[in-house]
């Protein structure tokens, strides 16, 4: 009896302009079996995604199938014509691609998207693959699964989207499906959410998967079987336990090394108190910010609302929270790229003009904005030395030879080859730019740094070695930085200060320890609790926890009254949380956080998890959606 | 303890710093052209060096009249001595010679019109990209007034108007133009102003010329100077077409839309191989255009037909 599905010393090349060939995918095997998750794990540019295509004999324009094998029921689908291989395509082996929000067509409803693969390959009818859809939204817990296949892409969530696309690839109940990477490019809480609902429904349909990724501790909770790839090759592969447990490769255990730590009190580093200053390096003061222009002194839609921080000297403020709840949008308030409808912005001390276009060079100089997506930040039709030697040129008035050591000294001081200033950013990897665009920001010799998602687009590795340089930039240049990320365990081991910001408020803020240990606020517990761990079974463990089954059913809404996180707290007060604005409490010095419920409640709720406390219910409008213990 | 686990940290990235960060993509391919695009680029050098040499090397003077009678067929001897070797034209001159004189007037003031026409058009896209708001408004609208007049009926009416001379039509030409060029010019801009790269060079406070000379022109050069090869090509055959019509160059220079137009009659009256004479000028200009074209074509698959959108 053969397998489900092999791939047998599969190879994958490009050529050159000469016509070499380059190998891409270098004699990769594995094989899956009936009802089996197989985890493809490595960096980008290892080759998984190519092998991923390749289980539909379907490879991007320039490649090529040398040899080897790729046998569905032990037939080769890269040796078929190519009719038999469009009958494969999305109807045998179904694909879901990273983006959904790419995927859909925002012009034609969800439900003609979903049931388009089964009634063109002719496997059902529209009306049965209608009824398929509709059981299948069921399956993935989406909400109102009788008409949600009239909406459009628009008006569904990202983790719905996500969830919505693998519908689309179930529909014709398909003996194969692969998922490259379906959620990485989500938050932490999404991320669970469309995790369980996957895995729920592989269990269900019985259908093998194969499941691309470069995150261990997401693998750790699908899969039954993992490949490790490197360069296009495996490294190493054995079942989920083994590798989790006994990794035997010296590259699995880099893999496992790049995981990110439980967020915990005391994982970040200690920080003399040397550099402090009395004045804050920025102080934002009852800012309230939004966008669509002012009216009445209020922001059309009002994304920030009475916001205050304060940045110490060479202190680094994490900010977190998940989209949508105003992160950029402080940073950009901050910069000045987004004028505040309300309140102030001091740099030391000083007042600082809302919109950066009445700001001095000097204060320009000395707030530098670092953005998230390195391919649009830098000019790709500049070199690395223009990059960087302008604004060594622009601020500071350094010129020819010595403004050529300055970059040198700054391609060091990121650790990358001085040679590099050659280069255009084209020629670099995703982590490389990543460290020009960091390097640009120091160019400038700023006071402070806001990093808005620096490492959030990079895979594991390449994230964790940015933080690394992140930490080294911090201890050799005393800049200040604020750091935004939505995932809190790179914010816990980064930063000094951490601020939650939950829909366009300040929720809790206070030093690492004090935010990372209890009393939390209910959404800090949400969030901590959404980190995935490596280790087996965790995901399941989670689900059962009571800030689960309220908070991940729903998302970020920006209301006017009462306390934004209303409708996803286990612990909500109902007619008091949803109408008044939550008071500030200050449990230690420092540490701020803003919840009706008072300290010792909070606690007693966080050493009874399991059990709904006395008083702790509350009228749920949706009902089934969040499902307590009693 | 802490040494301990310092320690077994270093080793292990010592074990593990062999795998090092993997490249993003191969490096992005040099353009190359096939050979459909080589033979454009031998074409168009070709043109353009008759353009420069042309009335050195032909033969006679556009203007001489040789012989008693029109239409010799190609290879006929001159009274005089000498061969016409693509034979003569209406007024008896010498149509090799015409065609190498008319190589200077129809490519170069086609060149330098699409170039007046690129002046106008990326100036006043480029701003209306980055100035926006009502700069933006008034010059779109002034464009789109401009566009929906018919090209050569405007052309008419200004050459008809100021009358006909070399920098009255490359005025004409450059203004015709201009409106699809800066069309494009916008595009690209306001696509280029909204990049990273862009708000963080206005972070750092720099003026508005650096944002337009180092940011945006940079990016938005390779896509116009491809247009610019397909504006050219418009500009060939719009001023061949006012020529033809009699509006264009002026006798006695030669320019090979007039010649086209002031031979035709040659198909109903030339005998023998004389029928020719209104050929060699339109093949003159097929092979120009196409040649460009053929460039065009090539470096426009190169930027994966990304330029083709865009085009008007």
């Amino acid at each position: 009896m053969s397998e489900l599905f092999e791939i047998d010393n599969l190879q994958i090349q490009a050529r050159k302009e000469d016509g070499t060939p380059i190998p891409i995918v270098k004699g990769v095997s594995f094989n899956v079996k009936a009802g089996q998750v197989v985890a493809l794990i490595g960096e980008s540019g290892s080759g998984k995604s190519t092998i991923s295509m390749a289980t539909m004999a379907y490879c991007r324009p320039g490649l090529e199938f040398p040899g080897g094998e790729v046998r569905l029921h032990g037939k080769d689908v890269l040796s078929m014509d190519p009719q038999d291989q469009r009958s494969i395509r999305g109807n045998k082996v179904a694909y879901l691609a990273q983006s959904a929000a790419a995927t859909f067509n925002p012009a034609i409803t969800i439900g003609e998207q979903v049931t388009e693969a089964a009634v063109l390959h002719g496997t059902l009818t529209q009306e049965e693959a209608n009824r398929r859809a509709v059981a299948l939204y069921h399956a993935l817990e989406l909400p109102d699964p009788e008409r949600l296949g009239r909406r459009y892409p628009h008006q569904v969530s990202g983790g719905q989207l996500q969830r919505l696309m693998a519908a689309m690839a179930l529909v014709s109940s398909p003996d194969l499906l692969v998922l490259d990477e379906p959620t990485t490019a989500l938050d932490v809480t999404t991320q669970i959410e469309v995790l369980k609902a996957f895995k729920k429904v592989i269990q269900e349909e019985g259908s093998a998967a194969i499941y691309v990724t470069h995150d261990l501790a997401v693998v750790a909770q699908v899969a039954d079987h993992i490949v490790v790839l490197y360069s296009g090759e495996v490294q190493e592969q054995g079942p989920t336990e083994q590798i989790i447990n006994n990794p035997k490769h010296p590259y699995t255990k880099r893999l496992m090394a790049a995981v990110k730590p439980t967020p915990k009190a005391g994982m970040g580093e200690k920080l003399d108190e040397e550099h402090s200053r009395d004045i804050p390096n920025i102080e934002v003061k009852n800012m309230t910010a939004g966008y669509g222009g002012i009216v009445n002194g209020k922001p059309v839609i009002t994304v920030l609302r009475d916001i205050n921080v304060k940045i110490k000297n060479s202190h680094v403020v994490g900010v977190i929270g998940e989209s949508g709840c105003g992160k950029s949008t402080l940073a950009r308030v901050i910069a000045g790229l987004l004028p505040a409808a309300k309140g102030e912005v001091f740099l030391d001390g000083k007042k600082l003009e809302a919109d950066l276009k009445h700001r001095s060079a000097e204060e320009l100089q000395k707030v530098q904005f670092v953005y998230q997506m390195a391919d649009t930040a830098l000019n790709p039709r500049q070199m690395i030395s223009d990059i960087l030697g302008r604004p060594i040129e622009f601020y500071r008035g350094i010129k020819g030879k010595e403004r050529r050591e300055e970059v040198a000294k700054l391609l060091r001081l990121v650790e990358l080859p001085v040679e590099f200033e050659n280069r255009y950013p084209s020629e670099l990897s995703g982590g490389q730019k990543q460290r020009v665009n960091l390097a640009r920001a120091l160019a400038a010799k700023p006071e402070i740094m806001l990093c808005d998602e620096v490492t959030s687009a990079l895979d594991s590795i390449v994230s964790s070695n940015v933080i690394k340089l992140l930490k080294k930039l911090r201890d050799e240049t005393g800049v200040s930085f604020v750091f935004i990320s939505h995932d809190l365990s790179t914010v816990g081991s980064f930063a000094d200060e951490i601020v939650v910001l939950y829909a366009g408020r300040v929720v809790e803020q206070g030093p690492v320890d004090h935010v990372l240990a209890p009393p939390y606020h209910p959404y800090t517990r949400l969030l901590i609790s959404s980190v995935p761990e490596l280790r087996v079974g965790w995901l399941e463990e989670t689900m059962q926890k009571r800030e689960m089954a309220v908070g991940i059913a729903r998302g970020v809404e920006i209301t006017d009254t009462g306390c934004p996180f209303y409708n996803r707290c286990p612990i909500a007060i109902d007619g008091t949380c949803n109408l008044e604005t939550a008071p500030t409490q200050e449990p230690h010095p420092d540490h701020f956080i803003s919840c009706h419920r008072s300290m010792e409640e909070i606690e007693a709720a966080e050493n009874a998890p399991q059990q709904v406390l006395h008083g702790f219910e509350k009228a749920d409008p949706d009902g089934d959606k969040a499902a307590k213990a009693h | 303890m802490t040494d301990t686990t310092q320690a077994a940290a270093s080793e292990s990235d010592q074990e593990t710093s062999i795998y090092d960060e993997l490249p993003d993509a191969p490096p992005k391919k040099k353009l190359k052209l096939t050979w459909t695009g080589k033979l454009g680029v031998i074409v168009v050098a070709f043109w353009v060096i008759i353009a420069v040499i042309g009335p050195w090397i032909a033969p006679y003077d556009q203007a001489e009249i040789l012989d008693m009678d029109s239409y010799l067929p190609p290879g006929a001897e001159i009274d005089s001595g000498g061969t016409h070797w693509l034979g003569s034209d209406n007024n008896e001159r010498d149509i090799l010679s015409r065609v190498l004189w008319g190589a200077r007037m129809t490519v170069g003031i086609s060149f330098f019109a699409t170039l007046l026409a690129y002046l106008m058009g990326v100036t006043a896209g480029i701003a209306a990209a980055v100035k926006k708001g009502w700069i933006d408004m008034i010059l779109s609208r002034i464009n789109d007034a401009i566009l929906s007049l018919p090209t050569i009926m405007l052309g008419l009416l200004i050459v008809v108007a100021l009358g006909s001379s070399i920098p009255i039509l490359i005025g004409t030409a450059a203004i015709i133009y201009a409106s699809s060029v800066y069309r494009i010019a916008r595009a690209y801009g306001q696509e280029i102003m909204v990049m990273d790269y862009v708000e963080s060079a206005q972070a750092r406070g720099e003026t508005i010329w650096w944002i337009i000379f180092r940011e945006v022109l940079p990016n938005a050069a390779m896509p116009l100077a491809t247009d610019f090869g397909l504006r050219l090509v418009f500009v060939v055959l719009f001023i061949s077409s006012l020529s033809f019509l009699g509006l264009g160059i002026q006798p006695p220079n030669a320019d090979w839309g007039s010649m086209v137009r002031g031979n035709l009659e040659a198909m109903q009256y030339a005998e023998g191989w004389g029928i020719l004479a209104p050929i060699w000028p339109a093949l003159a200009i097929a092979s120009f255009t196409i040649a460009i074209n053929l460039i065009v074509d090539d470096i426009s698959a190169k930027s994966g037909g990304d330029l083709a959108k865009k085009m008007i």
